[in-house]
């Protein structure tokens, strides 16, 4: 994937925040995403990595802009250079963006599988499906069955036919692989990579590092709804030294492989952010200039870090 | 489909032997709570029919009553006669009970129906709407309604709309299932109508707002579901969602509520056929309690619950079609 290839997304410092009646009359606003940028190029496979409740969910429904009522968004889409306008992500969304969620439970329980994939689109395109449900291994009779019915492995073959009944450019896959044994996790991984070399983008929602760092080209390292750091994938089997930023850094620790050392502290609430820095109150290296600016995103050695001092 | 029909057969099998054994008690209670009223049904009888009464027709009946044996074989003696078919005679109407409750269902039954088909429509409709615009000024508007609805009395509101729409507007009729002075055969279907219009619309005030307000919970759950957030990700517009998503998981739940409201339709069935003097079983009800008419009331007590029992399994039928967790599993 050479710099060449087009880019398909583009997202320059994007905030989400919600509105919420706290205690009482006061409104609370929760910053979930907080200025992120990140761009998909055509071939590529981007893993959004971080721990759960940093707001990684909250970025595929943006980008697809089916964002709850309650949700302001500030910054700038781009698809394929042009602004994302809900106009524009309601023609593109099922189309040219696909997501793939997470689980089962994104079918209806009520509806057959076959009919389900088929989605609401007209003409229906119920021989094309039924390819792909054969390409990705999918027994004949699996359009009959009602979501409860499949396995998980199943139920994970069908959310992706839907993005490749749609033959999306631009597929979001949102944590596809919690509760799936480790051969059925990497088979899954595998599709993603396959249809990015088919020259799609894919933008990999996880949580499993490990994983995403084995099929991905760059590792997007989320926190407290933010990229802090965006490096080749490779950097991460290189090492801690290969890395430019703390969280990076300790996140990499806490692998099993690498020590398992847990970061300590836990992740900002949403609706109390820090002033300056958002890592700055778990971090070792943490100055004054750190609590009272918010850093800049820098380009270091091919990756792209959010840290005064990260090199 | 032969699946399908063994598991239905195997829910109604289930579901009768319960309803017996229901009946059962029914019957039992309905008969001790009578024995140990005051009311005596020999003497009401013979209350009833002055003088006339001879010495075979008083034995006839102290018969039926089995009057000289022990309570729990009195019970015994009457249910074998109910079993028999012959729920003993009205001391009101001095008819054959059997032929009253018949004749009143049908009338009941009308007035039912229309109620019930309303409060369903309606209910379902607009329980589609409040969800449909949740929290927004329909649905706000939409919810204070049926609140009020539901806390009102049955009885009460029937006394208002006679008020206003027969009193006061003269648009409906006061009462009664057909015009006054009419003769049976010519009543037309038009004037069965509206004569029913009123305590129908009553009627349905009961059950309408439950139904709307279940549907509008249900629908709610599922627009804020993962699968319907998905369906949007796929490019489906709110309208096929309502209608692939939305309809699919509310309708029938909307539907078994309805089933299983028979209980209601029937118990507010007595008030508004009270207030509008509407002579079906509701009336005969509240005719039979006051007037002491002992074999009217047990025999409408059996049937009441013997209407809510159908209603109840038509229900459980429903989910058994319906739901295919309940439907696939089995088979
Ligand atoms: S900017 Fe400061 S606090 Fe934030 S990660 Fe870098 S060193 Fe740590």
């Amino acid at each position: 994937m050479g710099q060449a290839a087009e880019a398909l997304l583009e997202i320059r410092n994007l905030s989400v925040s919600f509105h919420r009646y706290g205690n009482g009359f006061a409104q609370e606003e929760l910053k979930a995403i907080s200025d992120l940028s990140l761009t998909v190029r055509r071939g590529e496979v981007v893993a959004v990595a971080g721990a759960s409740g940093s707001g990684k969910s909250v970025l595929a429904s943006a980008v697809l802009g089916i964002l709850p009522g309650n949700a302001a968004v500030e910054g700038q889409l781009l698809y394929r250079g042009e602004a994302l306008t809900p106009g524009r992500q309601r023609a593109l969304r099922g189309r040219e963006i696909a997501l793939v969620p997470q689980s089962v439970s994104f079918l209806d329980p009520l509806m057959r599988v076959g009919v389900q994939a088929d989605g609401s689109r007209r003409p229906r395109q119920t021989e094309r499906r039924r390819q792909i449900f054969r390409r990705l291994g999918l027994p004949e009779e699996t359009e009959k069955l009602y979501p409860f019915q499949l396995s998980g492995g199943m139920a994970r073959r069908v959310l992706v036919s839907t993005a490749l009944l749609a033959d999306a450019q631009l597929i979001i896959a949102d944590e596809p692989t919690p509760g799936m044994g480790l051969g059925q996790a990497l088979e899954a991984l595998r599709m993603f990579r396959e249809m990015a070399d088919e020259g799609r983008g894919v933008v990999l929602i996880t949580h499993d590092i490990d994983l995403a760092v084995e099929f991905a080209d760059r590792v997007a390292v989320f926190y407290a709804g933010t990229t802090v750091e965006t490096a080749p994938a490779a950097d991460f089997q290189r090492g801690e030294d290969a890395l430019r930023h703390p969280y990076s850094k300790a996140l990499w620790r806490a692998l099993p492989q690498n020590g398992f050392q847990p970061v300590a502290g836990h992740q900002p609430y949403a609706g109390s952010l820090p002033v300056g820095c958002l890592f700055a109150p778990r971090c070792p290296c943490r100055t004054e200039e750190c609590e009272r600016k918010t850093p800049p995103v820098r380009q270091v050695r091919g990756g792209e870090v959010r840290c005064f001092y990260g090199a | 489909m032969k699946g399908t029909v063994g598991r239905l057969a195997r829910i109604v099998a289930a579901y009768s032997i319960k309803m017996v054994l229901l009946l059962l008690a029914v019957s039992a209670v309905a008969f001790v709570l009578v024995t140990a009223s005051p009311v005596d049904p020999v003497q009401q009888y013979v209350l009833h029919m002055g003088t006339a009464v001879s010495s075979e027709q008083r034995e006839e009946i102290e018969d039926y009553w089995g009057v000289d044996e022990p309570p729990a074989e009195r019970y015994l003696h009457w249910l074998s006669r109910v079993l028999h078919g012959d729920l003993g005679e009205s001391s009101l109407y001095r008819r054959p009970v059997a032929d009253i409750i018949g004749e009143r269902f049908l009338n009941s039954l009308a007035l039912m129906a229309a109620a019930w088909t309303l409060s369903s429509l309606l209910g379902f409709g607009l329980g589609c709407l409040m969800g449909r615009y949740r929290g927004r000024w329909p649905d706000r508007l939409l919810k204070s309604l049926c609140y009020i609805l539901s806390s009102v009395p049955a009885f009460w509101l029937g006394l208002v709309l006679l008020l206003v729409f027969s009193v006061w507007l003269g648009w409906f009729p006061i009462g009664f299932s057909s015009p006054i002075g009419a003769l049976r055969g010519e009543v037309t279907l038009g004037q069965r109508l509206y004569h029913l219009a009123l305590p129908a619309l009553t009627l349905s005030a009961l059950s309408f707002s439950n139904i709307a307000l279940h549907t509008r919970q249900k629908l709610i759950e599922v627009l804020e579901s993962d699968y319907v957030l998905f369906a949007r990700a796929r490019g489906e517009g709110e309208w096929a969602i309502l209608r692939r998503h939305g309809l699919r998981g509310v309708l029938f739940p909307a539907l078994s509520l309805a089933f299983a409201s028979f209980s209601e339709l029937f118990g507010g069935s007595v008030l508004a056929e009270t207030v509008f003097s509407y002579p079906g079983l509701g009336s005969a009800v509240a005719e039979a309690g006051l007037g002491g008419d002992v074999p009217l009331l047990l025999g409408i007590t059996l049937f009441s619950a013997l209407f809510v029992c159908v209603g109840n399994l038509i229900a459980n039928l429903l989910y058994g079609v319906v739901d295919p967790k309940i439907r696939e599993v089995q088979e």
